[in-house]
């Protein structure tokens, strides 16, 4: 596919919303002002403005879902789904996507320079709640003028954002589209972040979470942090398939360098890591994921029931990150509440990266789903 | 949009306005005659992934999963109503599916072949297994699991603790036949039954 087929060449735009006289505030109590919102947007807002999809994006991701920077050999992140004829087909959507609160790719986060102290926020930026993300794309969808989503659309951490919204304000959305996501994490996935996190705060390199003060930076943390989480995001078979035993040179060279090719990638992914991404937002970022709990609260359901929100979820059978029953259990959920919702257990062999993968049976069930509601518009 | 026979056979059977689970919906057409024509909601159940397409191109709710392991997901009395259409002799556990189907709402509407229709029995005095309209299967290559007749099939329906409300048996070409039970088992090609708990 050449970027000819795609959206071309795009540019990430950044918005300023809230000030100190209306500032975001978080669901813990604690407020911020400004927030920069790092956001894209694909294809053209129709006159009734009713084709607009909101992208969430997951823990690492960022507002470059699609298309090309100028100069850029790699599209966005999820290229292969959104352009022109792609499952959100961009003839005839709106499609939105913004880095999320707390991200480092644009938007406000903790290490972003606190206005107040002049300094980065650190350990001194607030703690977020999945709420918190939905409450500044809602208020970025105020700045661009769209009032009601045709669809809120998810995987992962995306999906949970998604799904985050539709419980709260079913009344932006027609459909919400959540793949691969939880509505509570397992005691393992926990404990996955929780090795992550303690790989970052242990870096001596993290300072404290001072570390852009400081001029240091916890980059072995950071880097242990993204291998470990890696592995999590592919299949044992994807895994063997990629690398099997193949020695990373032509002969094995025994010993406790990179002999597999395996190790080598992992390194490789642990250092490209670290020119994208900022421990301190992974380490927010992963807390928000951890006490993420929806449904323990009361009449949770009750606001998507009565506003007719309709929701997709899709799994993907060789995800062991979050598991088919994660979503089982959302489906279960929003069924009970008489929730209109439609469920794929796809099969895949991608694990928990599938929902960034071009797998038709995924691509053609998103195209359905979206058909659809486009038609229903009409 | 015209529908299969049978099928509009079990949309006649369903009240407006009911809630509708059906399982084994294919591509949704029950569900979206039913949503279109007499105001229904509901879900359909499916595992073939291209039906499951069509029905989602339709707007009709479908949930992907294996009827005999995961009914559990859906609530007691759910439902107004459960349709399973020739597909409980496709199923490991049919009587497991037929408890779970009552639990789920307090009417189930069914339709099954009836391995007892009388050219079925013609061809197994010849010593062949049956082949027909209603099961077009050589006997190594069926979806079928379970082979039962009319009588067969009442009898597991008190087992699992269902009654019989009505039945309707079926010509093979999907008319309605008047007949008693003991005629039907012989004369009817399939059946369509309305189940209630006992």
């Amino acid at each position: 596919m050449t970027s000819s087929d795609g959206v071309g060449i795009v540019e990430t735009r950044t918005a300023t919303l809230f000030d100190p006289a209306h500032p975001l505030e978080l669901t813990r109590g604690a407020t911020l002002a400004p927030v920069e919102v790092a956001y894209e947007t694909y294809g053209t807002l129709s006159p009734a403005r009713d084709n607009a999809v909101f992208i969430c994006h997951a823990l690492t991701g960022d507002a470059h879902a699609a298309g090309y920077h100028a100069g850029a050999d790699r599209p966005g992140w999820w290229d292969n789904l959104i352009g022109p004829g792609r499952p959100l087909d961009t003839n005839r959507l709106y499609v939105v996507c913004a880095n999320l609160l707390g991200g480092c790719q644009g938007t406000t986060g903790p290490s972003s320079i606190d206005p107040v102290t002049g300094r980065a926020y650190g350990l001194d930026f607030p703690l977020l709640d999945m709420g918190d993300f939905v409450t500044v794309h809602r208020a970025l969808l105020a700045h661009l003028g769209i009032e009601k989503l045709l669809a809120a659309f998810g995987g992962s951490l995306g999906g949970m954002q998604v799904l985050e919204w539709a419980l709260t304000h079913p009344e932006d959305l027609r459909h919400a589209v959540v793949i691969a996501a939880s509505s509570r994490l397992s005691a393992q996935n926990i404990a996955f972040n929780a090795v992550a996190r303690e790989a970052i705060t242990r870096d001596p390199g993290f300072s404290g979470g001072q570390y852009v003060a400081e001029g240091t930076l916890p980059d072995r943390g950071l880097s242990i942090a993204r291998m470990m989480a890696h592995i999590t995001y592919l299949s044992e078979e994807a895994m063997a398939d990629k690398f099997g035993r193949a020695p990373q040179q032509a002969e094995s060279s025994p010993g406790f360098g990179a002999d597999f090719a395996v190790e080598s990638y992992l390194r490789h992914q642990g250092e490209a890591f670290l020119e994208r991404f900022d421990a301190l937002s992974y380490l927010y970022l992963t807390r928000v994921m951890d006490y993420y709990d929806p449904f323990s609260r009361d009449h949770a359901t009750d606001a998507a029931a009565a506003a007719g929100v309709r929701f997709l979820l899709a799994s993907f059978t060789s995800d062991w990150r979050f598991s088919s029953l994660h979503s089982r259990r959302i489906v279960r959920h929003l069924e009970h509440a008489r929730i209109p919702v439609t469920y794929r257990d796809l099969e895949t062999a991608g694990g928990h990266d599938s929902f960034l993968l071009e797998i038709e049976p995924y691509h053609e069930t998103i195209r359905a789903y979206l058909d659809r509601a486009l038609e229903e518009l009409r | 949009m015209t529908l299969r026979s049978d099928l509009a056979l079990v949309a006649h059977l369903v009240t407006p306005g009911s809630r509708v689970l059906d399982l084994g919906c294919g591509t949704g057409t029950l569900l979206g005659h039913l949503a279109a024509e007499k105001g229904c909601s509901g879900t359909g159940v499916e595992i073939d992934g291209d039906a499951v397409l069509v029905a989602i191109r339709s707007g009709v709710s479908v949930i992907e999963l294996d009827m005999d392991h995961q009914l559990s997901e859906f609530a007691d009395h759910s439902y107004d109503v459960v349709v399973l259409s020739r597909t409980l002799q496709t199923l490991h556990r049919p009587h497991v599916v037929l408890e779970e189907m009552i639990r789920i709402a307090p009417r189930v509407i069914l339709s099954m072949p009836n391995f007892g229709y009388w050219r079925n029995r013609v061809r197994l005095a010849r010593g062949r297994m049956p082949m027909s309209k209603e099961m077009p299967y050589d006997w190594y290559d069926t979806p079928n699991l379970h082979h039962a007749t009319l009588l067969d099939l009442e009898d597991l329906f008190r087992t699992a603790g269902l009654v019989v409300l009505e039945r309707i048996p079926l010509s093979v070409d999907g008319q309605p036949l008047r007949l008693t039970r003991g005629l039907a088992t012989w004369a009817a090609g399939s059946a369509v039954y309305v189940l209630g708990g006992a």
